[in-house]
């Protein structure tokens, strides 16, 4: 059967992402690391060289404390995305098909909004003037409007606007293809339906769970436009920064070097985070 | 920025005299490559000066439109070393200005042949050292104080106000050191001038005379649309802005007006410079003493809105023109050198102590 499958694709297939991948990721991967070591002319650009005096000025405090803000802002959307995305999978699972085309078209052309309109949309919602401020105030729960960004709240929101979409369509198949009769073998053998959710329905979700909370994370490390609207200066991710130096400061090697760093850093997030998972999924 | 555009839209292509023009014969049939940023000035430039140009001396203008930040002098000095210029004239803001001046990017341009560039003050004439002349003032701009009119009834007189304990929580500021200028605002409010700003002590120390405003800052903005939104609705009714944007708002009927500090507002300019690659430096010196022609400058005024880089009374703008882009006080002049020399330092002590 797999000698037959593998006939049915032909054997140069492989080799176009490959190609594609060596094109549009390797190669520009290695201009970026090229100019990372080179030499900032002050005043001017940067000219060849290898030196590591980029990278160095990203040792300090100020940076360290900017890298830790960017990864904990996105685990925690990420976090909070998975929170969401996994009762309300769930539950769009066990509506009908109608409904769930619906749903999932709904979803899909959220995903068409740019991260520029989510941000000014939701800066728009949450001022003072035009927004929920006015409402909760007309409501009477408080005395007057009041404005609820910039801040962290408004930070994650966007965020989490942003990258909930993808979290769904992580969870969707492996939750759609999940065996109800397993669930109802387990309320059968006594179990309350917490305790089914908590140690059949999650448990078996485990590794989509854990692709989700990657992919957001990863995802949202990258957004760079919605801290500057909805956050605060000390939420300005790393993203931000790296933006300020390419295209404000012209310091292509410092951008170069902080990209280079935050890609470790995130590959080095979800390898620890796959570790971790499966040793987990080893224990059970 | 769509403020000017709606503002242009309105008011249409006016019918303007067909002005003398210099060495009309030498350069006829030509054609000219010019830079300006792209957006709002390009379609600016092509609708209100490139075809009076070309009707004035016969030199065909193709209009490039240069990217933001200082992507183009990238671009220009890379393609300057395969001897080849993308523009001949480009429109280059003056960090971008200095920078290529240090690497010798730009030509050098011959006085004699451009009696119009007499019109302009010392600070715009840019010369290398040794006094060659390489480049002259195109369009300056005003960064002045703006306020909402319905929080702030009667206008501020002082960027002091920006440090007033009352106005917590309600100021958007430009976020970046080298867009902003407040380290120059704030050395002409408290230092006396920006001669402080000459050593690393003094910028140090006017840094943490600023950042005693950070408790009032409610907006760092990097997107001019989001500040001005902000501004005509009094979600933050303080700040710096462009001053002919602002003007251009309040005659739509905004709430919003823009004020000149007592300590002058910030003139920040773009400038017109040649790559030393171009093999239209006669054309391009023709197109450069054109733009230094009264007329034209008061045409930018009208048209642009910016504010003309030539003394007022050579202009024939009205009372009411002039107010609109430009005042009689005395600017705050950035100090650009800043920017290019210490330009890292800078950057990262503003992140640290300033929006930090």
């Amino acid at each position: 059967m797999s000698g037959m499958r593998q006939n049915s694709t032909p054997g140069w297939l492989p080799f176009v992402p490959v190609a594609w991948l060596l094109l549009f990721f390797l190669v520009p991967f290695a201009i970026m690391l090229t100019v990372s070591v080179a030499h900032r002319v002050p005043g001017g650009f940067y000219e060849p060289g290898f030196e590591f005096d980029s990278y160095l000025r990203f040792f300090s405090v100020f940076f360290g404390r900017i890298l830790l803000t960017s990864i904990l802002i996105s685990a925690g959307a990420a976090v909070i995305c998975v929170l969401l995305a996994f009762p309300f999978t769930l539950s769009l699972a066990r509506m009908k098909q109608r409904g769930q085309t619906i749903v999932l078209v709904i979803l899909l052309s959220v995903l068409s909004l740019s991260e520029v309109i989510i941000g000014f949309s939701l800066s728009t919602l949450l001022s003072k003037t035009a927004g929920v401020g006015n409402l909760l105030a007309a409501l009477g729960f408080i005395e007057e409007s009041r404005a609820y960004t910039p801040s962290l709240f408004a930070l994650m929101a966007g965020m989490c606007y942003l990258a909930l979409p993808y979290s769904v369509l992580v969870l969707y198949p492996p939750v759609s293809r999940l065996d109800p009769e397993l669930g109802e073998a387990a309320r059968m053998m006594g179990a309350s339906p917490f305790q089914t959710f908590r140690t059949v329905t999650v448990p078996m979700l485990r590794k989509p769970m854990m692709g989700a909370l990657i992919l957001v994370f990863v995802f949202t490390l990258g957004v760079y436009l919605l801290p500057q609207v909805l956050g605060q200066p000390q939420h300005w991710t790393l993203s931000v920064h790296i933006t300020d130096q390419a295209i404000f400061q012209s310091n292509l090697p410092f951008a170069a070097a902080m990209a280079v760093l935050l890609l470790l850093v995130s590959l080095a997030m979800v390898g620890l985070s796959l570790l971790l998972g499966r040793d987990k999924v080893t224990d059970t | 920025m769509m403020k000017r555009r709606d503002f242009l839209a309105s008011t249409g292509v006016a019918a303007l005299g067909t002005l003398a023009a210099p060495s009309i014969l030498l350069a006829q049939g030509q054609s000219l490559k010019v830079g300006t940023y792209g957006g709002y000035f390009e379609e600016s430039f092509k609708t209100h000066i490139y075809p009076d140009f070309t009707a004035a001396t016969g030199i065909e203008v193709d209009s490039i439109a240069e990217p933001t930040g200082e992507a183009w002098l990238v671009q220009l000095q890379q393609a300057a070393r395969a001897g080849q210029a993308p523009a001949d004239v480009s429109m280059m803001a003056q960090v971008a200005r200095i920078r290529g001046e240090r690497v010798g990017l730009w030509a050098e341009l011959d006085q004699s042949a451009m009696p119009n560039v007499k019109n302009l003050p010392d600070h715009f004439l840019h010369g290398y050292e040794d006094g060659g002349l390489y480049g002259t003032g195109a369009v300056a701009w005003y960064i002045s104080l703006v306020t909402n009119t319905d929080v702030y009834p009667e206008p501020p007189e002082s960027w002091t106000a920006f440090w007033d304990p009352s106005n917590e929580n309600r100021l958007g500021l430009l976020a970046l050191a080298s867009n902003s200028f407040l380290l120059e605002i704030t050395a002409h409010c408290y230092f006396g001038g920006t001669d402080i700003l000459a050593t690393e002590d003094g910028v140090l120390e006017v840094m943490h005379k600023l950042a005693e405003v950070k408790p009032n800052v409610r907006l760092w903005y990097r997107d001019e649309g989001q500040f001005q939104q902000a501004l005509e609705t009094g979600e933050i009714p303080m700040g710096q802005y462009y001053h002919d944007v602002t003007g251009l708002a309040a005659a739509d009927g905004k709430p919003v007006r823009s004020t000149f500090p007592k300590e002058g507002a910030v003139l920040d300019s773009g400038s017109w410079v040649v790559s030393k690659a171009s093999n239209a430096l006669e054309a391009s010196q023709v197109f450069i003493d054109y733009m230094s022609q009264p007329e034209i400058q008061s045409k930018l005024s009208r048209f642009v809105g910016t504010a003309p880089t030539i003394p007022r009374d050579m202009t024939d703008l009205t009372d009411e023109e002039f107010a609109a882009v430009s005042s009689e006080l005395p600017p705050i002049l950035p100090r650009y050198d800043l920017y290019v020399e210490k330009a890292d330092w800078v950057n990262q002590k503003w992140s640290e102590l300033v929006t930090g």
